[in-house]
């Protein structure tokens, strides 16, 4: 079979000349069932390859399929890349894809004055406008005057260029996203080769649709070629880098990377007991297909059971992992307890999303900090961090683990929606330079029968003497009601109670000691403290860069220890005559840095179920600045 | 697919972890002073629990119980090995995370019909359907026990308790039932007050490949006294009871003159001795299908004798010989270059 294509590689026609720009974030969107979050990925791929640094945020509905052009049905794929280092997605598009009037309408909002946008004139029928909500056509009442528009018959032309294959007409229609993907190339000087590839790869085996989504492809580059289309070819060179091996990344592909990680470094074998829930599934899903790495995965009958497997990994000696997603979390409070109360070794993920209840279950949020602080009966101390990218979210388990079986206690890691479908490049670690995971226990193996007691403890660290079942002379037995000191026995004496309820807590703030001080990016003191943790790390950073460019000395520190927190940190926020917390929730870190520290620190608050926004996050930086 | 066929009886021994020197039933008992009533049935569980470890001459280092809350869930700390007690209903997870993640473990399960059948309904159910190697014992005394006598989902209709001054108003569950009905591969019934019985089945559960249920009627002298008297006394158990045995035939009675055969509607009781004598089933436990051994689950006094013994007995790969053979063949079939996994499906360096 032949491929006719007028010019295979991405250097340009000769129809517009080409301009330089230092940045630009294109969204796709469009019906579900229109291939957005696959026509992005590409796009992504072909950026990495191209050498931009980028940021890629997806946004889906939480219907699987709902009725299409209807609103509620509209998916989107944005992606920021840049000669520079970025660390968002973008606030806004300077380009935004309209495959329907649903997505056009949905999204148009998002776009700047003078934005380019490219709509599918095809889609715009009257039964999509209708469904749309729109009375008139906006391709044609002047609504979109203040807009710069490209309109592209893209399914016509895809069906055009698919004719004589002989697909039904489903299929040929299908091929649509790879016509719009090809157009953004030509837009913005991708090479094709990455797709190529893809197509090969991934259709090889149905030569037909392989060759149906090359054609659609190309001709979609073609017709941005032989259009004549003003202002709008634009090319961002490629950013400079830190030297290495480069892969793509999002935060849940990097939690899998991090557990199958810790699991080589402790040599121990991985259980992950979970029970579906969007937007942790992922990692159950992938991890299930790694079995050729020793991993368990078992699917639980709910979140309860799926921690109670857990723990029994864990007092096996195991590496035990649950992972979850807020309303999981509520489920598991009962028995992260009884891991608190019987000091074990245990992972809980809290792949956080927005609430609360059923909430929006597909949108991102930070409001799971309190809830895994403080939801439980009790006093309940336990070790809790938060990761700041996609690729930190690897790290960021090792560190989990390493906290986990160093204290022998329950560690709670925080990622979320936006984390764990934000795509970025990433440096593919190197596994021999990444350090061996101590594992007390197995000292603790070869001790005299004489000198073991169960709630013994480490002078250091406080952990106790954590030895799984299986050791002869050993034998003792532990659980939820309140353990003597040193003996383990059950009791029930006042003093003992306020001891070990004071151990139990002292031992979670000697974690301090064992982790990095908080590093102040900015002046050590002065003015103003912008203080964030969790995902709004690259916003926030950009939002304080750019604040300091409009001539602002601003201050910034980021938190990825959430409990305890880093030693140092009252001694910072004290430093500064304003502090400002941004985060995706009401104000949970806030309150806890004002009733730790007794400092007035304000906040910046966003909940719209959507990551934070750096430009209007700088506005507020500004604006706080000049009070 | 099937991709391990379950052990022989005679390896399923061998998978037993063994003691290296002989070991008595004081071997297996913790120091813990017992904090039961006086009275209380599980007393003599626990003797019997300790008799049986001691007969198999099970490790003690390789033996855990997990248990939930409730009286019955004391237990662990009375033993000798390892042991969780841990919250309420959640014992089958926390034993089938530990199964599986330690195989080389014998891990008992301890629960009462509170724990397992209501807080813990769900796992029970789940933790059989799965056929995970855990052995799981529920002491049912029809009513809640630790906090001091409500009535329990296996509590008779119209009980009165605490919590049902003028009777329950809600029917209750048969354990067996409910244990074959979530596809359990081994269900057996016995009961506080016979050592001998309550020891054999004890051995007869550990010895199976596969999650057994043993439901142990047991008396709560305190809340719910003699609440199987009418069938357990010594007095009238020959008459009102039918101790099964796998491949003979199902006779009670005092000189075993009555025997069950089927009827139109389910089971019927015949005279040993009298024209329908030949009709008199034996009893199959490794019967595939659950028909007669519901039939016989749902016996209940006084219409019929109350059936003890092993019910249901078949072989069926446990969920770890699938897990287990899964690894192997993935870890057979696949690389796993952890480097390889890091660097996905492509990379691009930077220069
Ligand atoms: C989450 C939770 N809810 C309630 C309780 C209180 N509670 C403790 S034991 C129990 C009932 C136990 O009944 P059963 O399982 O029959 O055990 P028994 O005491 O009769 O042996 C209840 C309701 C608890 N410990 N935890
Ligand atoms: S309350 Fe009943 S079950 Fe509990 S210890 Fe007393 S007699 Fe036994
Ligand atoms: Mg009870």
């Amino acid at each position: 079979m032949t491929t006719t294509s007028p010019q295979a590689n991405g250097s340009g026609g000769a129809s517009a000349p080409i301009q330089e720009r230092d940045r630009v974030t294109v969204r796709f969107a469009g019906d579900s069932g229109d291939g957005m979050q696959l026509a992005g990925n590409r796009f992504a791929d072909a950026t990495a390859v191209f050498g931009n640094d980028f940021s890629t945020l997806p946004d889906f509905p939480a219907e699987i399929r709902a009725p299409a052009g209807s609103l509620a049905g509209v998916s989107s794929f944005q992606i920021s890349f840049s000669k520079h280092q970025i660390f968002t997605p973008g606030d806004e598009p300077d380009t935004l894809v309209a495959m329907n009037p649903a997505a056009l309408k949905s999204h148009l909002s998002a776009l700047a004055k003078g934005g380019l946008l490219v709509v599918n004139e095809d889609a715009f029928t009257s039964g999509n406008l209708k469904k749309a909500n729109y009375p008139s056509n906006p391709l044609s009442d002047g609504s979109l005057d203040d807009f710069r528009i490209i309109k592209a018959p893209i399914t016509t032309a895809a069906i055009a260029a698919v004719e004589d294959l002989g697909l039904t007409t489903q299929n040929a229609e299908r091929t649509k996203n790879f016509f719009a993907l090809g157009l953004v190339y030509w837009l913005y000087d991708r090479d094709l080769e990455p797709t190529l590839d893809w197509i090969e790869q991934r259709f090889g085996r149905l030569p037909n649709i392989a060759e149906a989504n090359r054609r659609a492809l190309y001709a979609g580059h073609a017709y941005g070629e032989t259009t004549e289309i003003a202002d709008a070819h634009v090319r961002v060179p490629p950013a400079v880098l830190t030297p290495g091996e480069y892969r793509t990344i999002t935060g849940n592909q990097a939690l899998v990377l991090g557990l199958i990680t810790a699991s080589h470094l402790t040599d121990l074998e991985l259980f992950y007991g979970s029970y579906p829930i969007t937007p942790a599934s992922d990692v159950l899903v992938e991890l299930a297909a790694l079995r050729e790495f020793g991993v368990r995965t078992f699917q639980a009958e709910d979140e309860i059971s799926a921690i109670g497997t857990a723990i029994g990994a864990a007092y096996g000696g195991g590496l035990g992992v649950t992972g979850t997603s807020g309303p999981g979390i509520a489920l598991k409070s009962e028995a992260l307890n009884l891991a608190v109360m019987t000091e074990l070794p245990l992972l809980v993920l809290d792949v956080q999303r927005s609430g609360p209840s059923t909430g929006m279950p597909t949108k991102t949020e930070q409001t799971d900090l309190l809830q895994v602080m403080f939801g439980r009966n009790g006093e309940s101390p336990l070790c809790v961090l938060a990761a700041k990218s996609p690729g930190d979210c690897f790290y960021m388990v090792l560190e989990a683990v390493r906290l986990a079986f160093q204290f022998v206690t329950p560690v709670v890691l925080l990622s979320d929606t936006y984390l764990a479908n934000t795509a970025e490049p990433w440096p593919v670690p190197d596994i021999t330079q990444l350090d061996q995971i101590d594992v007390p226990y197995r000292k603790l193996e070869h001790i005299d029968p004489e000198d073991f007691q169960p709630y013994a403890r480490d002078p250091d660290t406080l952990a106790r003497m954590f030895v799984p079942p299986g050791v002869k002379g050993l034998e003792h037995r532990i659980g939820g009601l309140e353990k003597s000191d040193i003996s383990g026995d059950v009791a029930y004496s006042p003093e003992n109670h306020q001891r070990m309820t004071d151990l139990r807590g002292e031992k979670i703030r000697r974690i301090a000691n064992f982790i990095p001080e908080l590093e102040v990016d900015g002046p050590e003191s002065g003015d103003m403290l912008v203080l964030s943790w969790g995902s709004t790390y690259g916003a926030v950073f950009t939002a304080v860069n750019d604040a300091r460019e409009a001539g602002h000395e601003i201050a910034h520190a980021h938190l990825q220890y959430l409990n305890p927190f880093p030693r140092n940190l009252g001694d910072i926020v004290s430093r500064y005559k304003k502090v400002l917390i941004p985060e995706a929730n009401t104000g949970q870190l806030r309150m806890l840095i004002r009733a730790n520290f007794l400092v007035d620190a304000q906040g910046y608050n966003e909940v719209t179920g959507q990551p934070l926004s750096a430009r209007l996050l700088t506005a507020a930086i500004i604006k706080m600045a000049n009070e | 697919m099937v991709l391990h066929t379950p052990p022989s009886p005679e390896l399923v021994e061998s998978i037993i972890p063994l003691a290296d020197e002989d070991l008595s039933r004081k071997d297996y008992a913790s120091d813990v002073d017992t904090r039961w009533c006086p009275g209380c049935g599980d007393y003599s569980i626990l003797a019997q629990m300790q008799r049986s470890l001691s007969n198999i001459n099970v490790a003690p280092e390789k033996m855990v119980f997990v248990s939930g809350i409730g009286c019955s869930s004391r237990f662990p700390y009375y033993m000798n090995t390892y042991g969780m007690h841990s919250i309420h209903g959640r014992a089958p997870t926390i034993a089938s995370g530990l199964k599986l993640s330690r195989p080389d473990l014998q891990v008992f399960v301890i629960t009462g019909d509170g724990d397992a059948l209501s807080i813990g309904g769900n796992h029970l159910l789940h933790v059989l359907r799965r056929n995970v190697d855990v052995k799981i014992f529920l002491f049912n005394n029809r009513i809640y026990g630790l906090t001091k006598g409500q009535y329990s989902p296996t509590s008779e209709l119209g009980k009165v308790t605490k919590s049902s001054p003028v009777g329950t108003t809600e029917r209750p569950l048969n354990p067996l039932s409910v244990a074959l009905a979530s596809e359990a591969t081994f269900v057996a019934r016995s009961y506080d007050t016979d050592p001998q019985h309550l020891q054999v089945t004890i051995e007869q559960a550990a010895r199976h490949h596969g999650a057994a249920f043993v439901e142990i009627l047991q008396n709560c002298n305190i809340f719910n006294d003699r609440a199987f008297a009418d069938y357990t006394d010594r007095d009238v158990r020959d008459e009102r009871l039918l101790y099964l045995e796998h491949g003979e035939q199902m006779l009670f009675g005092e000189n075993k003159n009555k025997g069950l055969a089927v009827s139109a509607t389910g089971l019927r009781v015949v005279d040993a001795d009298g024209p329908d004598a030949g009709l008199i089933l034996h009893h199959d436990a490794t019967r595939p299908a659950p028909d007669v051994h519901q039939l016989l689950a749902r016996c209940a006094y006084p219409e019929m004798p109350v059936p003890m013994g092993v019910i249901r007995q078949v072989t069926a790969p446990t969920y770890g010989d699938y897990l287990d053979g899964q690894i192997e063949v993935q870890k057979f079939k696949n690389r796993h270059d952890i480097t390889q996994l890091l660097r996905g499906r492509s990379t691009w360096q930077v220069e």
